[in-house]
């Protein structure tokens, strides 16, 4: 099937099987591989996008079904070589070490805190029970997205003014 | 972990959707959120050869709050109902009930037409609806039936739904606002399937007696039930720690909870109990929505 999506701000297309999953699709059709496709069947989190606005487990969504929305996937984040203000708090406090959860840490973190940039430490660790970490102990991952959230009201501050 | 081949449709209308159901002759399944039904397709324990989006048909959203009730659409997801202004008000279990149901990427996506299709044992909403005395609007070639609850689910993963069947709506009964209610579960990890979970309310006579009980239980039971013996207890009483400890004792009695590798099935009895016991202190204390 021939698709249409909004990927990281570019138009993309896609020939593919109407099996494949948003995931697939986006790994292996656009080689965007920063997506990373984990258990496979939503328990993991790592594949996590933001589908129009919207933290989804592509590992859930069929390509087809994303057909016409707007995708933020984690190379989407950084401007150019510029790590994003999130991006940067995950290196300053360590909150990765293998780097398998990043991308859907980075990802599920980036719509929660556009939504929401004063959610407290509870609803961070509320929402990040969707994404499984198996190096960091979730404790610097947590720090770094308190850190991050300034930038976020800022963004939505500045946003309604 | 690939998902089988299938052909994808998406009709515009629940009209079309039954059409396409109905003439597969069983071969084809309608998808929802698809929150659960892609990891079975995933792990080939369902392999239908015709997907039926139902994303695309209008008319199948929206949250009514009426005077006879609560009406959900059965595409609304449950981030549309953890959102809801009105809803902690109209039907307070429902919002306490929602905020257990998995992960924040996964109530993006989860609907609760889905969720009460797909009749998983330990899922919340099923739980809701049943102790709720609630509704269900189901869509068929026939035309449009209302279910309850109650007859709703059969077993394990199975509902009274036909093949080419379509749940259109759930309607919960009008909720007076002096009622005393509480959602209490337990799961390994926040957002994982609950080990068991209890979702009860009642309403107060004028001398502080319990009245109207309604007592439901999930994942301890094949498909989610309301205690009767529990119920029985409660009625016409006041709650005191004989009463608690009486109530308790007989939730756990009225379960049969299966062995698993996450807890023993003695083990899921005791909490159930424990759980009836937390969720009457919770409702006892709480302040009633004014």
């Amino acid at each position: 099937m021939k698709l249409r999506f909004e990927i990281n701000g570019k138009g993309i297309e896609a020939d593919v099987a109407p099996r494949t999953t948003l995931c697939d699709c986006l790994r292996e059709h656009l080689n965007l591989t920063g997506t990373h496709a984990g258990c496979e069947h939503g328990v993991c989190g790592a594949c996590t996008v933001i589908v129009d606005g919207r933290a989804v487990r592509s590992c859930l969504l069929l390509a087809v079904q994303a057909a016409g929305a707007s995708i933020v996937t984690v190379e989407g984040l950084a401007d150019g070589d510029e790590l994003s203000p999130l991006q940067k708090a995950f290196r300053k406090h360590h909150a990765l070490q293998c780097g398998f959860c990043t991308p859907g840490m980075l990802t599920t973190l980036h719509a929660l805190l556009s939504d929401e940039p004063t959610a407290d430490e509870e609803r961070i660790r509320d929402v990040l029970s969707g994404n499984l970490c198996r190096c960091t102990g979730y404790i610097p991952i947590v720090k770094a997205a308190l850190e991050a959230r300034e930038h976020y009201a800022k963004k939505q501050g500045s946003k309604a003014g | 972990m690939k998902l089988p081949p299938f052909e994808y449709r998406a009709p515009a209308t629940v009209g079309e959707a039954i059409e396409i159901l109905s003439a597969s002759d069983g071969a084809a399944k309608a998808i929802a959120g698809g929150q659960s039904l892609i990891p079975i397709m995933a792990f080939r324990l369902a392999s239908p050869t015709v997907l039926v989006d139902l994303n695309g048909i209008a008319g199948l959203d929206g949250i009514a709050i009426g005077k006879t009730g609560v009406s959900i659409g059965a595409m609304v997801r449950w981030r549309e109902l953890e959102e809801h202004n009105g809803l902690r008000a109209a039907c307070p279990l429902i919002a306490a009930a929602v905020s257990h149901i998995a992960h924040y990427q996964i109530r993006n996506r989860g609907t609760i037409g889905g969720s009460l299709a797909h009749a998983d044992p330990a899922a919340e909403m099923p739980g809701i609806a049943i102790t709720c005395d609630a509704q269900i609007e189901v869509v068929g070639k026939q035309g449009m039936q209302r279910v309850a609850a109650r007859d709703f689910f059969v077993g394990p993963l199975t509902t009274c739904l036909a093949h080419d069947e379509l749940i259109k709506t759930v309607h919960f009964p009008l909720w007076p606002r002096d009622r005393r209610w509480a959602f209490e579960e337990f799961a390994q990890r926040r957002g994982d399937f609950a080990f068991a979970g209890i979702a009860l309310y009642y309403d107060e006579r004028p001398d502080g007696a319990i009245d109207n009980a309604h007592v439901g239980v999930i994942g301890v039971t094949p498909v989610p039930r309301r205690l009767d013996a529990v119920e029985e207890i409660l009625n016409g009483k006041k709650l005191d720690d004989g009463v608690l400890a009486l109530a308790a004792k007989a939730a756990s009695a009225a379960v049969e909870p299966d062995d698993d590798i996450h807890a023993s099935a003695a083990y899921r009895r005791a909490l159930t109990g424990t759980l009836l016991e937390r969720a009457l202190i919770a409702a006892a204390k709480r302040e009633c929505a004014q």
